[in-house]
């Protein structure tokens, strides 16, 4: 399908093969939209991994309030994805929001500005997959033998040593698994910028997805260029995706 | 005990803020579904009057609701029985391409949803499946797949075999053991496949949106996103969190019914990532 020339309407209309790749990469959004996307990506898999193993080290040990606390974190997660950012589009709009008196008198907005809007979205995220991610940094933690953390406080260490030398090494499957699966989740962002941005403001929070999706039906509808798109997507995917397992085997090693 | 209250309180109070941030959101759209706002049809007092301003909005909510039910309830049904089946067969049975028919089912994790969706509109297309909920549900059907597959594998090979042989020496088929001896004992991993296929077929986005173009199979997450900005360009913010509520309460309530086997899920996927 990426070497054809496929109109919406009208289905195959024969090859157009480098023609499909050349206008994909000549869009006129292709560049800003990667950049904005790998920003974007960088961002939240920083913030998740860091949150999520922050919140389970948290609630680690099974107590009454730990086990309410665990809850609190994932009900977020149980909601949809659309759900939710239909839910902070209300809560981040400069009418009927919480927050809008105080936004407004300080002359700010959530979704006015280009980094706010990035903000904002990221905070969305952060909300509706923390706990998800905590979840796996629980299952992680809960398989390294206590006996490993006791020898340590035999031996004296503190706790944050304990940390650093014992804890994230030995989570470094369950980290690899998380940032693999925040990564291609967040390179493949669409519905939280499709409904709380519609991609703007001045265009500024496009997605490769969102892209792909406005080539294909929005406007060009063009289905060539937009599988020649994902075809480009799904490589940079598995790219992506052998460099950050390969980095992980590299780390082992030493 | 009492230093250990001085120092307990701060982690108290720090867990408990926390504990708020993730509910606010959720509690505030309960809230403010139902209180008075202007701007919306809840102009004064309380009651419900934004409810029903969303069940008023085009087709109407019971469409599509039953639309995003259909969807849900197909996707679950299907879901359920290929994995029941697919992971009876890799636990108990050994036939030939039997791991390379496993390893494609978990192959469909590889490929990223989004990117396929345009071959899957062209390819739904072609099988007189456009603009169809049966259309929707087969694709979601499909990338529940590899977890439930692989959950009902697990699930199935947790239990041991002598139980299946006994049933054999007293007379059942393998179809007879499957039913009458081994649903009962993998229940907790069906309730947990069901689960998960219900959450991502009711909250799923991305396949309605593009293979759907008619607004009265519109699913209930694409009708209310859609409702935004259509009347006359003004937002109904009362309407979009009744849409929300609408939206989020089966999950949530199912949620904390089978919390104990949303962990479970993740349990089994993580252990062997």
């Amino acid at each position: 399908m990426s070497g054809s020339d496929w109109p919406l309407l009208s289905g195959d209309q024969g090859v157009n093969l480098p023609e499909n790749y050349q206008q994909a990469v000549s869009n006129r959004f292709f560049v800003d939209s990667v950049i904005f996307t790998l920003k974007y990506t960088v961002i939240t898999t920083a913030l998740l991994t860091g949150l999520g193993l922050g919140l389970a080290l948290l609630v680690q040990q099974s107590t009454r309030w730990k086990g309410l606390l665990r809850t609190a974190f994932l009900i977020p997660s149980a909601l949809g994805l659309a759900s939710a950012s239909l839910l902070f589009y209300v809560l981040y709009s400069p009418l009927a929001g919480p927050l809008a008196p105080v936004m407004n008198h300080f002359g700010a907005s959530f979704l006015g500005t280009p980094n706010a809007a990035l903000a904002s979205t990221v905070f969305l995220i952060v909300w509706r997959y923390a706990g998800f991610y905590m979840l796996l940094m629980l299952v992680g933690l809960q398989g390294i033998p206590t006996d490993v953390f006791e020898a340590a406080w035999v031996d004296g260490a503190t706790r944050w040593q304990t940390f650093r030398r014992i804890t994230l090494p030995l989570l470094r499957p369950t980290l690899a698994l998380t940032t693999v699966l925040s990564v291609t989740g967040s390179l493949l962002a669409f519905e939280q910028f499709y409904i709380l941005t519609k991609g703007g403001p001045d265009n500024s929070t496009i997605t490769i997805v969102e892209l792909i999706y406005n080539v294909a039906f929005q406007g060009q509808n063009d289905l060539g260029v937009a599988a020649a798109l994902s075809v480009m997507v799904v490589l940079a995917l598995v790219a992506i995706n052998v460099l950050q397992l390969r980095a992980v085997r590299r780390t082992d090693e030493n | 005990m009492k230093a250990n209250l001085v120092l307990r309180t701060p982690f108290w109070v720090f867990t408990g803020a926390l504990a708020v941030i993730f509910l606010f959101p959720v509690v505030w759209t309960a809230v403010s579904s139902v209180s008075p706002q202007a701007g919306t049809s809840q102009s004064d007092g309380w009651g419900f009057a934004n409810y029903v301003s969303l069940s008023h909005y085009q087709a109407g909510i019971w469409r599509y609701l039953a639309n995003s039910a259909l969807v849900s309830g197909l996707t679950v049904v299907l879901t359920l029985g290929i994995s029941l089946l697919g992971g009876y067969a890799f636990a108990r049975f050994r036939f030939p391409g039997r791991n390379a028919l496993f390893l494609l089912t978990l192959a469909i994790l590889m490929v990223p949803y989004a990117t396929l969706l345009i071959p899957l509109y062209v390819l739904l297309n072609q099988l007189g499946l456009q603009n169809s909920l049966v259309g929707v549900a087969l694709v979601l059907t499909v990338f529940q797949l590899p977890f439930s597959t692989f959950m009902m594998r697990i699930s199935f090979e947790s239990i041991p075999r002598e139980l299946d042989e006994a049933a054999m020496v007293d007379g059942c088929t393998s179809f007879g053991v499957l039913w009458r001896v081994l649903i009962p004992a993998v229940k907790p991993g069906l309730i947990t496949v069901g689960l998960f296929a219900f959450l991502a077929a009711w909250n799923d986005f991305l396949a309605p949106l593009i293979l759907i173009n008619d607004s009265n199979r519109f699913t209930l997450p694409l009708a209310v996103s859609n409702m935004r900005g259509q009347v006359q360009g003004v937002v109904d913010y009362g309407a979009t969190e009744a849409g929300v509520m609408v939206l989020a309460l089966p999950c949530i309530v199912l949620f904390l019914l089978l919390q104990r086997h949303y962990v479970r899920g993740f349990m089994s996927g993580a252990l062997k990532g």
